[in-house]
């Protein structure tokens, strides 16, 4: 029944390999966070403005990437772009898919956020001649982000586990992408797999258990 | 000098100041009491542009804080207000609160900022608690931190709004001092109380603000010690 033997050796002897594949799964699911929190602060704003076009343009951004796959955003980015004449590469592709997911979904988060500020908060900051932007950046913003660190935090492990996706658009570096290549290669499929699995969730474990240790850092208040 | 001529404000179809006319002198210090909704909050955010006004002037040493090319950023510099609600900024320390606004909005270096912040804390009694985060500081606290954080832009003019309305009794009496220090110090006030013997004390002169309009104004002897109108007259019963 069971005819399939196990070969862990070649598997652990590949681990440096998968080890530096992991190193750019975590360097995208960074970049896509820090350019994706970017944007949901935009977005958030867009879904509270009065001005139509930001606030259309922001609304169906949010709809798009919270209502359909992950894997449709990033064959957006890379095919979908492509058939206009924009082929990014993979690696690039893969970010920006991810990206977009992510301001998607975090901008909903940050508007949660916002609602919470009171607006006396931004009362006081402008009697004391702060700009509007001023108040926003300085007062609001910091506020914002230790409501909404722990669901950011979540964030950032999807991000992390999304970045499988980057074998679907022939990226070959990260970590699914070294993994699969070493399974077409010697058909070890499980013992690869399983081992990738580790890493990742190690990974994750290791986002969630940093960004604990961040924010009890960072929020003494 | 502060100005205000038939000044008209209103919420949608809800007309909260009926044709407000008040001057307030440098050095001067103007109490306003009246009844809860009168309008007395609304007139206090209109001074310093917080909110619009519908009809009417209001002028701060000439400028018209309603024109269109006024800055008011730079107006609100040196008109400093404090609320009810203190609204301690609760991510920033005690020193980083009142440092801020010297900073980014008057452009001071950090340590001629935190020059100005320690004096300032240090003037309404709270030196010892710098870097302290404002949620671990009581009510009456917090507020003498919201007026050294108004008075660390220097202001020519300060606005109280009932600064003292959502603190527990014991805590009142030091908030009440620092305001008496700073009047004595010759600063312009606006003061929105209803400790009716203290405004009586520290006034120069008294409002009596009802239903949108001043109703009655002039010496804190007159207004509270011999009021002339039975709507003054109530009032003061109702709340002495
Ligand atoms: N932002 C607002 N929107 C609508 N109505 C308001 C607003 N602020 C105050 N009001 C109304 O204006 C009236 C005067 O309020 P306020 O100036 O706060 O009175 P006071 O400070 O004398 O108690 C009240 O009827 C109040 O409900
Ligand atoms: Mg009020």
């Amino acid at each position: 029944m069971l005819n399939y033997t196990f070969h862990w050796r070649p598997a652990l002897n590949a681990l440096p390999d998968m080890l530096s594949g992991a190193l750019v799964s975590l360097q995208i699911a960074v970049l896509s966070m820090v350019i994706g929190v970017v944007f949901a602060v935009f977005l958030a704003l867009g879904r509270q403005s009065s001005n139509k076009l930001f606030y259309g343009f922001s609304t169906g951004w949010v709809e798009l990437a919270r209502n359909t796959p992950a894997l449709f955003q990033v064959y957006m980015t890379y095919f979908g772009l492509g058939s206009f004449g924009i082929q990014l590469d993979s690696y690039v592709a893969l970010l920006a898919g991810i990206a977009f997911n992510n301001a998607g979904y975090l901008a909903e988060t940050f508007r949660g956020g916002l609602r919470a500020i009171p607006h006396t908060q931004t009362r006081a900051a402008r009697s004391l001649g702060m700009s509007a932007p001023q108040a926003f950046r300085l007062i609001v913003l910091p506020q914002m982000f230790r409501i909404v660190f722990y669901p950011m935090s979540n964030q950032m492990v999807w991000a992390l586990l999304m970045t499988s996706l980057g074998v679907t658009v022939g990226l070959n570096t990260d970590l699914t992408g070294v993994t699969q290549d070493l399974n077409v290669r010697t058909f070890r499929t499980f013992e690869y797999f399983a081992l990738a699995a580790v890493i990742y969730y190690l990974l994750a474990k290791l986002i969630t258990l940093s960004s604990r240790l961040f924010a009890w850092r960072l929020f003494r208040y | 000098m502060i100005e205000l001529k038939d000044v008209r404000k209103s919420f949608g179809s809800l007309e909260v100041l009926k044709g407000v006319t008040l001057t307030v002198q440098k050095g001067e210090v103007l109490s306003v009491i009246g009844g809860s909704g009168s309008g007395k909050s609304t007139m206090l955010m209109c001074i310093n542009g917080l909110e619009p006004i519908q009809g009417g002037q209001i002028l701060v040493d000439g400028i018209d804080v309603h024109a269109r090319g006024t800055d008011l950023n730079k107006l609100r510099q040196r008109i400093g207000i404090v609320f009810q609600q203190w609204n301690a900024f609760p991510h920033l320390t005690v020193l980083e609160n009142v440092m801020l606004a010297p900073r980014k909005v008057l452009g001071k270096s950090k340590r001629e900022a935190e020059e100005i912040a320690v004096r300032q804390l240090t003037h309404v009694g709270l030196g010892e608690k710098l870097k302290v985060y404002p949620s671990k500081l009581s009510g009456g606290q917090q507020q003498r931190m919201a007026i050294a954080r108004a008075l660390a832009m220097q202001p020519d003019y300060m606005l109280f709004d009932e600064v003292t309305s959502a603190l527990d009794p014991q805590l009142v009496g030091e908030v009440l001092d620092t305001l008496k220090m700073l009047s004595e110090e010759g600063m312009t006030m606006i003061l929105v109380t209803h400790e009716i013997r203290f405004a009586r004390d520290v006034s120069d002169r008294v409002a009596f603000f009802h239903k949108g309009l001043i109703h009655e104004i002039g010496a804190p002897e007159q207004v509270i010690g011999n009021p002339q109108k039975p709507e003054t007259i109530e009032f003061l019963k109702s709340v002495l």
